[in-house]
């Protein structure tokens, strides 16, 4: 079954043409890699998905419904898709548990009472209910970047955006927030991860999306990009990394 | 030595002026107090109207700071004064030093407090829209309890700079303190009262200061 449908999706940014002509199916339960050099407009690709970017043409839908356009309530829909920060981006001033369930609270009205208990839940999920009540700063990368799925996860997402979610993390502490991930995809979540972690992306990819230029200029199997790729540019990228 | 503190520290004449410099002690607080509450609202309301980022509405705001903070507040408060009671609108001398004082403080607090809510990270913007909350939650709720530590200092600066600036008000006939002191030492050939107008500054600032770092350090949230 088909999640997310993105059709002829386009955006630039004043005269530079950051996404070319999109085209990307999405099915349910998969764990698609979008990998490339920087500036290729990966991270943009996926801020549209949620659009916190505004495509300029294009259509997105999830499970069949527009997205795009004159869509009236985006906030409800942004509440189906959840997304990771490559900075965690977690709010400073509120404790893991506030960061968690200011959503919660907020958009979907719950109590605080219930909102605590299904926060508390998000933050089992990625081991860190010890830390409900820690504030952000006193955390290290991994457990924020950890609050922070927590934080996507208690809104019952159907998909996780993750943009580039080890890149600001010591090398020590990936491994913690790579489990937190393969937890999520074991657990059967659709998920769309940016990623310069090539290991992790050959290991857990149902779909690996090469981009550059601002086009898709490969799709396919872990294999099928990692290992037996035609394209010089996957090449020459793969190999810097090697 | 007894020349100095007969001129400036005469027990005589802090008697026989005392109840006139509690009164205009009372003024000064008085008007300051009305002054930072409606200064710093209104300050804060344009700036998050600011945030809304409306091309004409963000034209007028920043005119409106522009000249607010460019005009002396003296001409303000003539204006006020003078003018408004010609085209019909009488407006007290304190009804005129407030508006005046109050319009400056806003124009003032409200590029703090907007240059507070572009300090902080694009990150938490991002954050919060991508969980659904409306512009106004993550203002609220995101956006400017953040800006508001970061604004705290600055404020306390103007907030003290406005409250001195209630001695313009003399001008336009309200009996505030420096005014009071300032007559009653030409009256008395004795600057005793200057001082105890100073005193009565100090007696408004400290506690000021004080709540300012209170309140600092109470959301003093990160490490």
């Amino acid at each position: 079954m088909t999640l997310l449908q993105v059709s002829g999706l386009r955006k630039s940014f004043d005269e530079t043409d950051v996404l070319k002509n999109i085209d990307l199916t999405i099915e349910r339960g998969e764990c698609v890699f979008i990998i490339g050099p920087s500036g290729s407009g990966k991270s943009t690709l996926l801020r549209c998905l949620n659009r916190l970017e505004e495509p300029d043409e294009g259509i997105i839908r999830l499970s069949g419904v527009e997205i795009t356009g004159k869509v009236k309530d985006i906030n409800r829909i942004r509440q189906k898709i959840g997304m990771v920060f490559q900075s965690f981006n977690l709010y400073p001033h509120l404790t893991a548990l506030s960061n968690v369930t200011l959503a919660l609270r907020r958009v979907q009205k719950l109590h605080r009472a219930e909102a605590d208990i299904r926060g508390l839940e998000a933050l089992g999920e990625v081991g860190l209910s010890d830390k409900a009540h820690s504030y952000p700063g006193t955390l290290s990368g991994g457990q924020q970047q950890r609050v922070a799925i927590a934080r996507a996860l208690a809104l019952k997402p159907q998909l996780m955006l993750f943009d580039e979610p080890t890149s600001a993390l010591d090398p020590e502490l990936v491994g913690g927030v790579i489990d937190a991930i393969r937890e999520l995809q074991a657990a059967g979540m659709t998920m769309v991860i940016v990623s310069h972690e090539m290991r992790f992306a050959r290991e857990a990819a149902n779909m690996v999306v090469f981009m550059d230029g601002g086009e898709i200029v490969e799709r396919g199997s872990p294999t099928d990009v990692f290992e037996n790729t035609s394209h010089p540019r996957v090449a020459d990228f793969l190999k810097s990394f090697t | 030595m007894d020349a100095l503190l007969l001129q400036f520290f005469s027990l005589d004449v802090a008697i026989t002026y005392f109840p006139k410099m509690l009164r205009g002690l009372w003024v000064t607080i008085q008007l300051a107090f009305f002054i930072v509450i409606s200064g710093l609202s209104l300050g804060l309301g344009l700036s998050l109207l600011r945030a809304l980022k409306n091309r004409l509405l963000n034209f007028a705001i920043i005119f409106f700071a522009d000249l607010m903070r460019c005009l002396p507040p003296l001409t303000l408060m003539f204006i006020f004064f003078f003018a408004f009671p010609l085209i019909g609108i009488p407006l007290s001398g304190k009804v005129a030093a407030w508006l005046a004082l109050s319009l400056v403080l806003a124009a003032f607090s409200e590029e703090i407090f907007w240059t507070a809510i572009l300090s902080v990270d694009k990150g938490q913007w991002d954050a919060a829209r991508a969980t659904g909350l409306s512009f106004s939650y993550t203002i609220f709720d995101v956006i400017l309890p953040q800006a508001l530590r970061i604004s705290i200092p600055p404020l306390t600066n103007r907030t003290i700079a406005i409250t001195k600036g209630v001695a313009l008000a003399s001008a336009v006939a309200v009996p505030e303190m420096l005014g009071e002191a300032i007559a009653a030492t030409s009256y008395s050939s004795n600057s005793t009262p200057l001082i105890m107008a100073a005193v009565g500054y100090l007696a408004i600032f400290f506690p000021l200061t004080l709540i300012s770092q209170r309140i600092e350090s109470r959301i003093r949230w990160s490490l």
